[in-house]
């Protein structure tokens, strides 16, 4: 899998580190890395529904943080877990687009083995970054 | 980096770091610590405390509590007191889930009364109070309704046959605090939260049913005040928040907060999670009004769970919840932001307290205590890991030195990931019955991680509290029961 969870730092919370060789593999799976967080296996999640998410942002690293706190906010709103299928990252002057498409079900606590809730992505060490071999991220969810 | 050894220690339960330690530093900070909890002090929560120091319009000192640990922006344990008119405010110094806190409530039962009936009212609770990820609760309404119950909070459950009166009254800012406007709360934030009232969530979040055995009773003057006067008399309390509601709108805050802080208010920080915005702007006021909303969700969040056990402690008992003694103690927060007075250098100020992982304390005489708290200081909640026990403090007169703030709980000292590899959830939960505590969970993995040897040892940690002078212990509760979010 394409993310670590890092141990060292913030103990009480979840810290991840994620990569991809292009922005749009780092996205997915970043989105993983926060859904792991709460769910043992993603593989349980079967792709029943479809929500469409289009952002925008001044940059890229907000533009991340606004995508993994869609998938919070719908495992409340809906009860849903998501995955990102695809998703479109445009980066420029000013302004970053996101289109993506999440797939996933309502949690059924009878096939989804779950852990905990994560309630937020925090800023603390926050870092998207562009590496030799492609794009890295450093995540703290709160948990 | 700098070790504690480097730090004056000012007494034997107060440690200093000057502003000479970072730049920019507007004030001293101080971890209040025994020497055996500041020797296993996350590296953290130095660097947290010291970068909070240089926020703007922060009075006295930047503090961190004994149960302090690595937190995000403030450490958890964090407290800071802006100036109202010069100071900010931070969610990051909030935290995400608003007014999380205790609630702490009586029976008049005791422990050989309740232990042939212990699996049965866990298993019933833990069915009537929903826990876990995403969990929703029973309360079907509206998304304008719930705008309703953000702006009154326990108020509201009271209204609508969810509570007694009285329970008001034992409840921080009368479970409703003024000046909550649900206008500055996002769509999403209501979209998020409206279905989740009367649920614990997950985490380090749970109900307990305890017992305090007479060795426990530390102050039986004070026990008594509070309501604890039989020998292994049992108690109930609970730990939640404001849910994915409260979670929202500090997400919301700071991203506003982002936008503003450098750009029109020319404010440099450390670390982004210490976004902040002048207290008196318009989005420092805004994120005000809105977090008082996710404060009276949190209250009324805890009242409805409150409801629910007294319903089941009457049915499996067949008594009626006032017969069995079912009053509140108290019901205290520890993350909030609140504008309070306190005397500074024997002048009063308006000040803005922040106090992330932190429990107000008031002493004796405060005019902020309800009658029936006001002789003898503010009753304090201190939730400990599910196997070790759990505390109950009161607020002294000397807590003037922390804007009266004590410790919130044990605070963890090992990471999940290392809890789970060192734990398994199945086989902690059939050596904690061995032990005599029955335990209903909505994830082993999520109890792997709640384990006891991943806190610090609590009792050490309300001994620092006392020790300073900033609280007083009352009474320590044993686990018997437990539903574990």
């Amino acid at each position: 899998m394409p993310f670590k969870y890092l141990e060292d730092i913030a103990t009480a919370d979840v810290a991840f580190e994620a990569w991809g060789r292009t922005l749009p593999e780092m996205f997915v799976a970043a989105a993983d890395a926060t859904m792991n967080a709460m769910v043992v296996d993603l593989e349980t999640i079967e792709p029943k529904e479809v929500r469409e998410v289009h952002l925008e942002s001044e940059s890229l690293d907000m533009l991340l943080f606004q995508m993994l706190q869609e998938l919070i906010f719908y495992k409340d709103a809906e009860r849903l877990l998501l995955r990102v299928a695809c998703v479109e990252v445009h980066g420029g002057e000013g302004t970053c687009t996101l289109e993506a498409e999440m797939r996933g079900e309502e949690i059924d606590p009878g096939r989804h083995d779950l852990i905990v809730d994560v309630k937020a992505v925090t800023l603390h060490r926050y870092r998207v970054e562009e590496t030799s071999g492609g794009w890295e991220s450093t995540v703290i969810l709160d948990i | 980096m700098a070790t504690f050894k480097d730090f004056k220690r000012v007494s034997e339960t107060v440690w200093e770091i000057p502003t000479a330690y970072k730049e920019g530093m507007r004030v001293p900070a101080r971890i209040y610590a025994t020497r055996k909890l500041m020797e296993n002090m996350d590296e953290g929560v130095i660097d947290q405390v010291t970068n909070v120091a240089t926020l703007p319009g922060i009075v006295g000192y930047s503090y961190c509590m004994p149960d302090g640990h690595w937190g995000y922006g403030f450490p958890i344990g964090g407290v800071a007191a802006m100036d109202f008119k010069t100071g900010v405010i931070s969610p990051g110094g909030i935290g995400f889930d608003v007014n999380c806190g205790m609630r702490l409530v009586l029976t008049n039962l005791i422990y050989d009364e309740v232990k042939p009936q212990l699996r049965k009212l866990v298993d019933r609770l833990f069915a009537r109070v929903p826990s876990g990820v995403g969990g929703s609760g029973f309360i079907d309404i509206s998304q304008n309704e719930f705008r309703r119950v953000i702006e009154q909070g326990a108020d509201w459950c009271i209204k609508n046959g969810y509570g007694w009166a009285e329970d008001l009254d034992r409840t921080e800012e009368r479970g409703c605090i003024r000046g909550a406007d649900a206008s500055k709360v996002s769509k999403k934030a209501v979209e998020r939260g409206f279905k989740q009232i009367g649920t614990l969530g997950s985490g380090n979040h749970y109900l307990e049913i305890q017992v305090v055995k007479p060795e426990n009773v530390f102050d039986t003057r004070l026990a008594a005040a509070f309501g604890i006067t039989q020998p292994n008399q049992v108690v109930v309390m609970f730990h939640c928040g404001s849910r994915g509601f409260g979670h929202q709108v500090a997400t919301d805050y700071l991203q506003i907060f982002l936008k503003v802080m450098e750009k029109k208010y020319g404010i440099k920080i450390l670390d982004r999670e210490l976004a902040c915005a002048p207290f008196l702007s318009p989005e420092g006021q805004d994120y005000f009004a809105a977090m008082k909303c996710a404060i009276n969700m949190s209250f009324a969040n805890r009242q409805v769970i409150l409801h629910r056990v007294r319903e089941v402690f009457s049915e499996v008992f067949n008594r009626d919840p006032v017969d069995l003694g079912m009053h509140q103690v108290y019901d205290v927060a520890h993350n909030t932001a609140k504008l309070e007075e306190h005397t500074i250098d024997g002048r009063q100020r308006q000040l803005l307290v922040h106090r992330k992982g932190a429990t107000r304390a008031f002493g004796p005489g405060s005019s902020e205590l309800p009658d029936i708290y006001r002789k003898t200081g503010q009753p304090v909640i201190v939730g400990g890991s599910m196997e070790t026990g759990s505390y109950l403090l009161a607020g002294v007169e000397e807590g003037g030195q922390t804007f009266f703030s004590t410790a919130h709980g044990s605070g963890r000292t090992m990471s999940r990931h290392q809890a789970k590899r060192q734990f398994h959830g199945k086989k902690l939960l059939e050596d904690m019955e061995a032990r005599g505590i029955y335990l209903r969970t909505a994830s082993f993995s999520g109890l792997a991680e709640e384990a006891g040897p991943a806190y610090k040892d609590i009792d050490e940690v309300v001994l620092a509290t006392e020790q300073a002078g900033i609280s007083r212990r009352v009474a320590r509760f044993i686990p018997i029961g437990n539903v574990k979010g």
